[in-house]
């Protein structure tokens, strides 16, 4: 056995102890933080499996983003009570395990039952690279080859943030999404609020644009973007948009809207919608990617 | 000239692997919230700085050797200001007490 072996098994078996873990720890806090170091040690299973691509999102989202405002729910949760009003009873528990293993099970059996070969486009995805002249086949796969289903998964992305909204209560209906942050002024966290912005900004802009031929895309990049909002935000710098801001909406919509342009125009100039004609595939690509990060803030 | 690099990162990813190790132990045996923040700035500082320096003669490119050291610089940067944020804390709740 290599060391490689024995460094994937230990891994495995964190992972799986860490999910047991946070599963089963009582304090949500507890619970959050086990969570964002799974995330980053799935991270880590991802790179070993040399899809780095998946890890940067992984790492970016469930690690970085998605633990802050989880941390930030759970500090709410907890200064508000919540979790000893409205603990689920013990068969809503009882039915949610029996749910959880049921679903486990299925895709045991299910990794179980896939052929040994299964039949995979990556050589075909490999091969028609230089149509589009971005040589990460993510990137082609994504924004290219099925191009319509990021599309699509921008409008699922608008629909979601219609669906947060509309659950905020009538009489906060239209205004800003969360409490505003206070924070000392002089503090540490203002200033790492001051100070990592700009590079935050160049890192994400950096990772959008090697997307085309590195590990890295609008996915990744965006979430840094965000992420780096998000510090200002807590830092008390500056406020969430109230949700009935024009500008906000004008700008979200602007991101599947920008996408639909650049298909609509591939009817006009190519063979089809969301066809790019090769001379301006690269352009066209990077129009089409720019609107996901802020579609994702 | 390769041997004499090879050397440089054995030893010096070595060292770094060993403070992380200290820290972790402790982070894991110090009494209170300060002393464990303590441990953990030799990982952070000490540990990642030997890690990068240990990388560095393996690097293929100046670029690759930069984006190495800010990625330390990033990691000083982010321990410094959360052990910050921690102390603070926990020196405001030892108050509140």
């Amino acid at each position: 056995m290599s060391v490689a072996t024995i460094f994937e098994i230990a891994l495995a078996a964190v992972v799986l102890g860490l999910g047991i873990w946070t599963t089963a720890v009582r304090d949500t806090y507890s619970a959050t933080v086990g969570f964002v170091v799974y995330g980053l040690l799935v991270a880590l299973i991802w790179v070993r499996l040399d899809a780095v691509d998946v890890a940067l999102t992984e790492a970016a989202i469930s690690g970085g983003l998605g633990g802050v405002l989880l941390l930030g729910a759970a500090a709410r949760v907890r200064d508000a009570g919540f979790m000893a009003a409205e603990a689920p009873g013990k068969a809503a528990r009882v039915s949610a395990a029996a749910l959880s293993m049921l679903t486990a099970a299925a895709l045991t059996v299910a990794v179980f039952l896939l052929p040994d070969s299964a039949s995979t486009l990556a050589p075909a995805v490999v091969a028609h690279a230089w149509a589009t002249g971005l040589t990460n086949p993510v990137t082609n796969v994504l924004m290219a080859f099925r191009a319509m289903d990021t599309m699509l998964e921008k409008v699922v992305l608008l629909l979601a943030l219609v669906g947060v909204w509309s659950l905020a209560r009538d009489s906060a209906w239209g205004g800003r999404p969360g409490p505003r942050h206070q924070a000392d002024p002089n503090g540490v966290l203002v200033f790492l609020a001051r100070l990592l912005p700009p590079i935050g900004m160049v890192v994400g802009i950096y990772i959008f644009w090697t997307g085309a031929d590195h590990p890295g895309g609008a996915f990744q990049g965006g979430a840094i973007l965000a992420s780096m909002w998000l510090l200002a935000i807590m830092a008390g710098l500056t406020d969430t948009p109230p949700v009935n801001r024009r500008r906000l909406r004008l700008l979200l919509v602007a991101g599947p809207g920008l996408f639909l342009v650049v298909g609509l125009g591939g009817l006009w100039f190519g063979a089809a919608f969301l066809a790019y004609s090769p001379a301006l595939a690269k352009p066209a690509l990077l129009l089409a990617g720019t609107p996901e990060r802020s579609a994702q803030q | 000239m390769s041997l004499a690099r090879d050397m440089i990162t054995i030893i010096a990813v070595s060292a770094g692997a060993f403070f992380f190790l200290a820290g972790t132990v402790g982070l894991l045996r110090f009494p209170d919230t300060l002393t464990r923040l303590h441990a953990l700035t030799k990982a952070d500082n000490l540990g990642l700085g030997l890690v990068v320096v240990g990388l560095l003669p393996q690097a293929a490119s100046l670029r690759e050797g930069l984006k190495l050291i800010s990625i330390w610089l990033l990691g000083l940067l982010a321990g410094a200001t959360v052990s910050q944020l921690i102390a603070r804390t926990a020196r405001q709740s030892e108050r509140a007490k």
